[in-house]
């Protein structure tokens, strides 16, 4: 049934595409329609308890039989989760992007293959097919930059898909290696890991796929993409870019390297913990001082996506359901903060600086976006009654006893995060020069901000109060999913 | 009837503040329901000192329920008597605050962020696993911060800044330290742990379980120890971690202030009584006598600052520091090494703490409240300079302002007096040269009351001032809270009946 949120996505995709480009509306709803059927499918499998957080098959069927491809969709916990955030950020994204009128149903189907391609990779358990469906989602990322993105486009588009693919490359040189090691006779994730790799072939293979997988997680010092992509993309597609692409390297990364190299793992950890922890700061460190609104969130994806990675290297059941738990809860949070910035504000300010926004006194002219935007500052800064606190609190706990001094380092790093995001909240919203509020007094006459956004806005946030206040929805997904015999392996080099 | 009355508590102001919000009312309607919402937690509480068992120190109201299995969080609330009394405090003085609110400020937000920060501070006297806690903990921070930064001050944006970012680092090294004390103890519970810092068990788990870091498990216990001071210490404020304070305090508006001041405060205190003297009574031992230096430079420190303040709000503010400080040196003091023959005095001590905590949450804020007063009547000028000859003119704001800071000051009579007078009976048994120091602070709030008298009641009356007295809704703003005054300092056992079970339990689970 699962099968279903990849098969919805590429059928709406091809119906939008269909659709003549003078009828938005048209587009739109199905763009929309398509979304809203993909999150019920993974509830629906949810609701008839074929999504739980055992690993099974979806569909197991041979694909190219000489290379010993097989058509392998699969999904434990983590999967699913990805499932859900994929889902919910796709119908917000649409629900973001319902003023895009250039070429709407070419919009809509790259937005819609995209969606299709993320899916496919997080239900993926061959590696053929991962490969392909990992492609797929960064094709049309290209394209919505390049065609309907904003400053700098054109840079930001080829950045980004210049580093992706890098990134591709490298997985695939190591893949194809394990691959040819292993016998060639199979790209079977589960069958894989089980192979004994030698140890010195981990070595260097793991870095190779680790970090090819994790350009795409914003790990430092090959984040440089994510901060231009974000800010010349169009809202929808930061959005996307932050809330669900930048999970799939992180995704691949602990899916396939880590369980394919156990050792090469072991012998790396460190060194990755220790990058993931300069991310964590650089990223705070980097937002503190940039005067653009959307390059502050852009770099703040870096160092959200920091804490990701330090929980994945703290190989601990609670740091790691940490990490993905921090996967969903900053998907839904930059989703957020990114609509606030693109849609809410830049469409309507047409400006993004923060020295003139300044000015504007927003939260007179614009109290939804602010009122929203303060919410979402208070769940990005890592505030207890957000998902954000309960992902990096575990986090940290995982880390506490491996890094300890990263963990320090990764408080001072949340510290670093509280004052960019109060500094952005103040200067965007509430422009430090300008008079006490007064009742009645008047900010610029901008927009009203429309229905649809209103309607995101409101699904993201009660998203991340509800994972906030009642993690267990998530976390009983997660972390019997680390018990399966395939995440097992993670364990392998350690000894443990 | 077996009502969640705690969780009604805490959640009650949330939904009242939001229901402000949606509601499409004007202003007046909106300050009425704000004023009614503020009184629901107050009938509340009233209804907890009724069913509230006196003779017992244990926890009572609990709720405790599975959250997180997996982190072994629990939704735990439940208060003893320093609870209890703390709640009663809450719900006592946001409704005095948002009565006192002014012409300027009332707006449904202001209201419904007054409501917010009511919830966050309910919820901090009554949560007490560390996971449940610190999201009242911190959450009490974000409607402080918009209070300070939309209604504030010509300063108010680098105030509210500066206020939040500070006490963020207190609760960042808080909550790195408590990730540390959860991996040796697999415990959130603030019980529990205490429990286990009793019977010695939190040492070993310590040095088992975190004796990787390469540091011995002493200095391990030391730094989770400094983690959870900071946190707590920058709250209150200790001195030298106290330079947000007179900036926040003089920025804020001043029913703002009144509710920094009034029970805010009470939160760092109350986290060293609660967290910090049953789980870390050893290192606490250990460092005792800076502890107290810092207890001591605190009082004479403020004093000395508030002596030479010209801003009749930033003098309130030192002088707020001056009386917390006494709230440090006297719990500082119980935790002294010594045998049982000294448990009188550490009881003292502790119940003058508990007193004082609640009785200068009363003063305090009524304190603000005339100053607003004041400054209302000045157009914005409250330096003391800018007034003279009030008597003459507003003699019953005068009085009443009066009876407000000779209740500062600890006269005998008024609520002030017999906290401190424990304070400094418990304390000059366990240290004395402290308490001898400490006492040169007393004449702080003894300048400061003359220095009112003679420059702001007395003296020539400025020319062109349009000065008047006080209202009748001010009279009734402040009638309870001067009331209370006299009440609580000829009846002190009405809250001592309830503080002392409960001191009792505590100091009895704490090793010495």
């Amino acid at each position: 049934m699962l099968a279903w949120t990849i098969y919805l996505s590429f059928i709406g995709a091809a119906l939008v595409a269909l659709v003549p480009s003078e009828k938005a509306v048209l587009a739109r709803i199905t763009a929309l329609a398509t979304a809203v059927l993909g999150f019920i499918v993974t509830l629906l499998a949810i609701a008839q308890g074929q999504a739980t957080a055992t690993l099974r098959d979806v569909v197991s069927v041979p694909w190219i039989s000489a290379i010993g491809a097989n058509y392998h969709l699969a999904a434990d916990g983590i999967s699913i989760t990805l499932l859900l955030l994929t889902g919910i950020a796709a119908i917000a994204g649409v629900l973001f992007s319902w003023n895009v009128t250039r070429r709407v149903n070419q919009f809509f189907a790259l937005y819609l293959t995209l969606i299709g391609g993320v899916y496919g990779v997080f239900l993926s358990f061959d590696l053929f097919l991962l490969f392909v469906f990992y492609e797929i989602a960064i094709i049309p990322k290209y394209f919505l930059i390049a065609i309907w993105g904003s400053t700098n486009k054109e840079y930001g588009a080829m950045k980004l898909a210049l580093y992706s693919f890098v990134g591709s490359a490298m997985v695939m040189i190591g893949l194809i290696a394990a691959y040819v090691l292993a016998g060639a006779k199979t790209f079977d994730l589960i069958q894989l890991a089980q192979h004994p790799f030698a140890h010195s072939f981990q070595h260097w293979a793991f870095p190779l796929v680790f970090v090819g997988f994790a350009i795409l997680a914003g790990l430092w010092p090959f984040h440089t993409w994510a901060p231009t992509g974000h800010v010349a993309a169009p809202t929808a597609a930061s959005m996307l870019l932050a809330g669900v692409v930048m999970k799939l390297g992180a995704y691949g990364a602990l899916r396939v390297a880590m369980t394919l190299f156990p050792d090469g793992l072991n012998a790396w950890r460190d060194e990755i913990g220790l990058l993931a922890v300069i991310g964590i700061l650089y990223g705070a460190g980097v937002a503190l001082v940039q005067k653009d609104f959307k390059f502050v969130i852009g770099y703040s994806s870096v160092s959200h996506m920091g804490f990701v990675l330090l929980g994945m290297m703290t190989l601990s059941v609670v740091g790691l359901s940490g990490a993905v738990l921090q996967m969903f809860s900053h998907g839904i949070i930059a989703g957020l903060l990114f609509a606030v910035v693109g849609r809410m504000v830049y469409d309507r300010a047409h400006t993004r600086e923060l020295t003139a926004l300044e000015t504007m006194n927003l939260s007179r002219a614009l109290p939804f976006a602010a009122v929203t935007f303060v919410l979402a500052s208070v769940a990005s800064m890592g505030l207890p009654g957000f998902s954000g606190f309960v992902a990096e609190l575990q986090v940290l706990l995982g880390a506490w006893k491996v890094f300890p001094v990263y963990t320090v380092l990764a408080g001072i790093g949340i510290l670093v995060g509280v004052a960019y995001t109060l500094r952005v909240l103040v200067k965007a919203f509430f422009g430090g020069v300008t008079p006490a509020l007064n009742p009645g007094e008047k900010g610029h006459a901008l927009a009203a901000i429309t229905i649809p956004e209103r309607i995101g806005a409101v699904m993201l946030l009660a998203t991340t109060l509800l994972i906030g206040v009642y993690p267990r929805l998530l976390l009983d997904l997660i972390r019997p999913s680390f018990d399966s015999p395939l995440m097992q392996t993670l364990w392998k080099g350690t000894g443990q | 009837m077996n009502l969640p009355l705690l969780t009604i508590l805490t959640g009650a102001p949330i939904l009242c503040g939001i229901m402000l919000l949606l509601l499409r009312t004007d202003q007046r309607v909106a300050r009425k329901l704000a004023i009614a919402f503020s009184f629901i937690p107050l009938a509340l509480v009233a209804y907890l000192w009724r069913n509230f068992d006196n003779t017992s120190g244990s926890l009572q109201f609990i709720e405790k329920y599975p959250w997180i299995p997996s982190l072994r969080v629990d939704y735990f609330l439940a208060i003893d008597g320093l609870g209890l009394l703390m709640v009663t405090l809450s719900a006592a003085v946001i409704p005095f605050a948002v009565i006192a609110t002014t012409h300027a400020q009332q707006s449904k937000l202001y209201y419904a962020l007054m409501l917010f920060l009511q919830a966050g501070l309910l919820g901090t006297f009554t949560a007490l696993n560390f996971f449940h806690w610190f999201i009242f903990w911190e959450l009490s921070l974000v409607p402080a911060f918009f209070l300070i930064k939309l209604w504030g001050g010509e300063k108010r944006s680098a105030a509210a800044l500066q206020f939040f970012i500070y006490t963020m680092v207190g609760s960042i090294a808080m909550l790195v330290a408590f990730v540390g004390l959860f991996i040796a103890t697999n415990t959130f519970d603030f019980i529990q742990l205490s429990e286990l810092a009793r019977n010695g068990q939190l040492a070993q788990l310590v040095t088992a379980n975190l004796s990787g870091l390469g540091l011995s498990s002493d200095a391990l216990s030391m730094l989770l120890f400094a983690g959870v001071f900071l946190g707590f210490a920058v709250k209150v404020p200790l001195i030298p971690f106290h330079t947000w304070l007179p900036l926040t305090y003089s920025e804020a508006p001043t029913t703002t202030s009144m509710v920094l001041t009034g029970v805010m405060s009470k939160m760092g205190v109350y986290g060293f009584i609660r967290v910090l003297l049953p789980i870390f009574p050893e290192q606490m031992r250990a460092v005792l006598t800076p502890l107290l230096w810092l207890a001591v430079a605190t009082i004479i420190f403020s004093a000395y600052a508030a002596f030479v303040q010209k801003d009749l709000k930033r003098i309130v503010a030192y002088s707020s520091i001056n009386h917390l400080g006494y709230c440090l040196l006297g719990l500082f003091a119980v935790v002294k090494a010594g045998d049982a023959s000294l448990l009188n005095e550490r009881a003292a001590a502790l119940n003058g703490v508990i007193l004082q905590m609640f009785n200068h949450g009363i003063t305090a804020s009524a304190l603000f409240c005339f100053v607003g007063f004041l400054e209302h009547r000045n157009h914005g000028a409250r330096g003391i300079e800018d007034f003279g000859g009030m008597r003459k003119v507003a003699p019953v704001l005068c009085g009443l302002m009066g009876i407000t800071m000779f209740s500062s000051l600890g006269l005998p009579g008024l609520n002030g007096f017999v906290g401190e007078f424990m304070i400094f009976k418990g304390t000059f048994s366990l240290s004395a040269w402290a308490a001898a120091i400490a006492t040169i602070g007393l004449l702080a709030t003894a300048i400061f009351l003359l220095t009112v008298i003679q420059k702001v009641f007395s003296g020539p009356v400025k020319e062109n001032h349009a000065w008047v007295d006080l209202t009748i809704a001010e009279r009734l703003t402040v009638a309870p809270m001067i009331a209370l005054m006299f009440v609580l300092g000829i009846a002190p056992h009405l809250l001592l009946q309830v503080i002392n079970p409960t001191v009792t339990q505590m100091l009895a689970a704490v090793k010495f």
